[in-house]
């Protein structure tokens, strides 16, 4: 472990500080600075990095006094949840808990109350950390992505947004400033599952699911899987596996497989070892869509 | 920079570089050095603090962050004398007993009856996560938040 070898008492870098007051203002300053800024939204990332020097920024441009980047709210196109949501407000809100409840449980599932307390939605993207859990789950929930920068708003799915680890597919200028998370189909199960060190830890493994169910079988299927490979992603091939079938034991167990083979092992796992997260992906896939699916089943 | 923050009540101005860390203003600068630094990296909450509020890590907020909001330490926590009925609880309980952590798990504590101000063993177990104990174990932490929690309730 490299963890706290180093001092940790104080952040050992130089850098100017800015707080714009408005997005116009945030995007100058990204566009000026470039790769010597680095935004400041809950810190719980960027402020270890510094202080162990895995990130010397000469510019910190704090987000925090963009009001309208917080918010969450219900759209006609789903949930609109704003890149500075902290990830407590993301765990507590009421429409969350009513209409994605998985991405609470998945919010919720984040490091401590005090973490969560200064984290934000935004940033556990961001950094585009393989394991953010997150990420996962607003991939299983095929969310929307919006960015804003020089040449104004765009948008695009999630999974577009990772371009590998620690990457993700933000021009110079632009930022991140939220989700548009859509509402999942009526009667809809989902579920969220994770394993790590500890319950405090980050994930070694996560998966989110998504389904309903018509007439018994499976209808819409979605399920992510991350920390497994470079960038969270989608298992297509289980969930063709599971649309229009009966979930019983067997066709769950075929699918699994599939989650099993998406496991791209890197060179240096300090976690896990590729097959321990062969082997654990199947079994919290499987949980999480027999979780879902009985859901589904009560909602029917 | 020029700051100002709002700490325990009191109104305080600051002439802090950006890299100071609010958890070195605190301790370095005002001396109420209740709140311990521990990991520096967000695992053990021995830092906690309320921030406008909410519980925090004081080790992983910049001092200019603060700027314009609310704080308050342990030492804000007893009114002069007078212990609060979290503190009280603490000791009561034996919950204490080389006495690093209880600042960062009664500011926790705080937090959490001021949500819940019934809670289950359970729910106490999942918001006292992030604070780390080393030495007297969580059996009498977990008892004085359930007799705080009673306390409070009157």
């Amino acid at each position: 472990m490299t963890i706290n070898k180093v001092n940790t008492h104080i952040v050992p870098i130089e850098f100017e500080y800015h707080a714009p007051g408005s997005l116009d203002e945030a995007v100058a300053l990204l566009e000026k600075y470039g790769e010597d800024a680095k935004i400041l939204a809950g810190g719980t990332d960027l402020i270890p990095h510094m202080k162990q020097r895995k990130t010397e920024p000469k510019h910190i441009v704090n987000i925090k006094k963009i009001p309208e980047l917080a918010c969450i709210e219900e759209t006609p196109d789903g949930i609109k949840i704003g890149a500075l949501a902290k990830l407590r407000a993301v765990e507590l809100s009421p429409q969350i808990r009513e209409k994605v409840p998985m991405l609470s449980e998945a919010a919720g599932s984040i490091g401590s109350v005090q973490i969560r307390n200064l984290g934000t939605i935004g940033g556990n993207i961001c950094n585009a950390s393989p394991s953010a859990d997150m990420a996962t789950a607003l991939m299983a929930l095929e969310a929307t992505v919006h960015v804003y920068g020089k040449d104004g708003a765009k948008e695009y799915p999630i999974a577009e947004f990772f371009q590998g680890r620690s990457d993700v597919s933000l021009e110079r200028g632009e930022l991140l400033t939220g989700f548009t998370v859509p509402y999942p189909p009526e009667g809809a199960g989902s579920a969220f599952e994770k394993v790590g060190w500890t319950t405090f830890d980050i994930a070694t493994v996560n998966v989110a699911a998504v389904l309903t169910l018509k007439g018994g079988k499976i209808d819409h299927c979605s399920i992510a899987l991350g920390a497994c490979s470079p960038a969270p992603i989608k298992v297509a091939l289980a969930e063709e596996i599971l649309k229009g079938k009966e979930p019983t034991d067997e066709v769950l167990e075929e699918a699994m497989e599939f989650v099993a083979a998406c496991v791209e092992p890197r060179k240096r796992w300090r976690r896990a070892p590729p097959e321990y997260r062969r082997r654990s992906s199947q079994a919290l896939a499987m949980d999480a869509v027999g979780r879902a699916v009985e859901q589904a089943r009560r909602h029917q | 920079m020029e700051i100002e923050i709002t700490i325990n009540g009191r109104k305080r101005r600051f002439d802090v570089e950006p890299n100071k860390l609010l958890l070195n203003l605190v301790r370095d600068e005002l001396y109420l050095t209740g709140t311990k630094y521990g990991c520096g990296i967000g695992e053990c909450g021995a830092c906690t603090v309320h921030l406008d509020g909410e519980a925090v890590l004081a080790c992983m907020v910049l001092a200019v962050d603060a700027d314009g909001r609310s704080v308050t330490t342990i030492e804000g926590v007893a009114d002069g004398d007078k212990l609060d009925p979290v503190q009280e609880a603490y000791i009561e309980e034996g919950a204490i007993q080389c006495g690093f952590c209880t600042p960062g798990f009664i500011m926790s504590t705080k937090a959490l009856l001021k949500e819940n101000s019934d809670p289950s063993e359970g729910e106490i177990r999942e918001y006292l996560k992030g604070n780390y104990c080393r030495c007297t174990g969580y059996v009498n932490i977990i008892k004085a938040v359930q007799s705080a929690a009673k306390k409070m309730q009157g």
